[in-house]
């Protein structure tokens, strides 16, 4: 029997504890930056400037921001049950940070890999892991004691169900042709040509899946701005709304770097190979480009079109694609 | 004109007009429900976001306010400008009210007083001793520009009156008389 995946790669602890502080301060290095380049990208798609007064170009708009939140007062409802109040914005957090530890950022150089941690479930783990967030939404939803929260909640759980399935399944035509879970073992396998060509289908059903992860626009039931006042953030106030901000733009490049590692070819590219982090980076960073292109260009969609998408179309196509995979992969 | 319209006993040639307009056709996507709503969902997705890249690429059309503004066309009525002879330096305004009478805010006060001849303020009988307009009640509609008989009163250009005290928008005489600050931009020809 095939491992599911070759994890015998053992590194020192300082190593890992050095690793993860890296990816730490780079991540969230770029997290502030993500909000103003997409305030000022969807300003550019509706002929403004965005922010620009806060610095120059306005890049010290999120110190602005952040400024704002920490100083707000960290407003707690009467009748919301405060322990799970304060756990609501924490697991997404942690969900967050732990899913951009198999994000792989080059392959194993002088000794040390360039990932958090290659873990043998691979792929199971994202979905494990990104799966924690919705607990954080739920909860802190229903602790509230808020109606517009409770229904932002529900409608959370509601659109998890319909479409993560879609979303496992467009990973597993390519998990079937990297013959393993591992995201590394996937950047490798995509040496000849990415998977984006073969499994073109699988991408857009990830990717379509990805906003709905994120919750983001045309997804974007659960926050509603417009009908359900941001959902289950309703009642949060200060740097608690702050981390759930923070947790979106956390999973978009999480889940970017999913597709990039999945679909796109990871950290491939050219020039030598200390360049692999960066050539991932971009990859990440331009897939995050998209979900800023089409937050400015889609309305959100109703409750039931989402419910129709994710069970009609998307699970249907999901499951074509995976059984025409599987015939191709064992016919070649 | 197309064949389209033979059929309907439209003629084109009852529309002359028609010959100089050009008529686009609207475009129609297959109609929803089933393979071809979904085919159209994923093609009205496309064209949107090929819409709005094609605004990225146009760029802001922002005018950035305080530090840039608006040109205003010649006759766009701002501010009031009270005027005076460029020969003599007298006023214009010889106080006869007409541009009170004719306010419909009933924002100007005007007390007229005799002119002393040997220090004239004016060049008709009288003058105006006191010419207030309380621009916090001001509709800008011109009015006392048209029933002026001297063009004494004009309205500017100036917009940027905001203050914090409505005392401050009761302009006087000599408010009025003083040159502008030239705040407002003005539309160039062709613009």
């Amino acid at each position: 029997m095939l491992p599911i995946a070759d994890t015998t790669f053992v590194e020192a602890t300082w190593i890992m504890v050095v690793k993860s502080l890296v990816i730490f301060a780079v991540i969230f290095g770029i997290l502030p930056v993500l909000t103003v380049v997409e305030r000022k990208l969807i300003g550019r798609f509706q002929h403004r400037y965005g922010p620009n007064r806060v610095g120059p170009f306005g890049i010290l708009q999120p110190l602005a921001d952040v400024g704002k939140l920490i100083s707000k007062e960290s407003f707690r409802p009467a009748n919301a049950v405060s322990t799970l109040f304060i756990l609501g914005p924490l697991l997404p957090v942690l969900s967050g940070v732990l899913a951009l530890a198999i994000i792989p950022w080059g392959d194993v150089q002088d000794g040390v890999g360039l990932y958090g941690i290659d873990v043998p479930i691979g792929i199971l783990y994202f979905f494990a892991v990104g799966s924690i967030a919705f607990y954080g939404l739920v909860l802190g939803g229903w602790a509230s004691g808020s109606k517009y929260s409770l229904l932002g909640a529900m409608r959370s759980a509601a659109q998890l169900i319909s479409y993560e399935v879609s979303m496992g399944l467009a990973l597993l035509g390519v998990i079937m042709m990297a013959g393993s879970l591992s995201l590394v073992d996937a950047v490798h396998a995509q040496g000849d040509v990415w998977f984006i060509v073969p499994q073109f289908v699988g991408f857009l059903i990830f990717m379509l899946a990805g906003f709905a992860e994120t919750n983001r626009t045309p997804f974007d039931m659960p926050e509603a701005d417009a009908e359900l006042v941001q959902g289950f953030m309703t009642e949060y106030g200060g740097m608690r709304f702050g981390s759930f901000l923070l947790v979106e733009y956390m999973e978009i490049l999480v889940v970017s770097g999913i597709a990039a590692a999945m679909f796109l070819g990871g950290w491939m590219g050219p020039g030598p190979s200390f360049l692999d982090p960066i050539w991932m980076l971009a990859k990440m960073l331009g897939l995050v480009l998209v979900f800023i292109w089409v937050r400015a260009t889609l309305p959100r969609l109703r409750y039931d079109q989402l419910m129709t998408l994710g069970w009609k179309v998307l699970l249907p196509l999901a499951t074509l694609n995976v059984l025409v995979t599987a015939i191709l992969v064992v016919v070649t | 004109m197309s064949a389209k319209n033979e059929g309907n006993g439209f003629d084109p040639k009852s529309a002359p007009y028609l010959d100089s307009i050009e008529v686009i056709a609207v475009q129609r996507g297959p109609e929803p429900g089933g393979m071809g709503g979904a085919y159209r969902a994923f093609g009205e997705t496309l064209r949107g976001l090929k819409t709005t890249m094609a605004r990225l690429i146009e760029g802001p059309m922002t005018i950035e306010y305080p530090e840039e503004k608006t040109p205003v066309y010649p006759r766009f009525r701002g501010r009031h400008k009270l005027h005076k002879f460029e020969d003599t330096g007298l006023e214009k305004c010889v106080g006869c009210s007409l541009c009170a009478a004719a306010c419909p805010a009933d924002c100007i006060r005007v007390v007229a007083a005799e002119n002393i001849p040997g220090d004239r303020v004016s060049a008709g009988e009288r003058y105006a001793a006191v010419y207030e307009i309380n621009l916090s009640r001001c509709i800008f509609c011109g009015y006392c520009e048209i029933a002026c008989p001297f063009d004494a009163i004009t309205m500017g250009h100036d917009y940027e009156m905001a203050d914090y005290d409505r005392q401050n928008l009761i302009f006087t005489k000599e408010m009025l008389l003083a040159e502008s600050i030239e705040r407002t931009p003005l539309k160039s020809e062709g613009e």
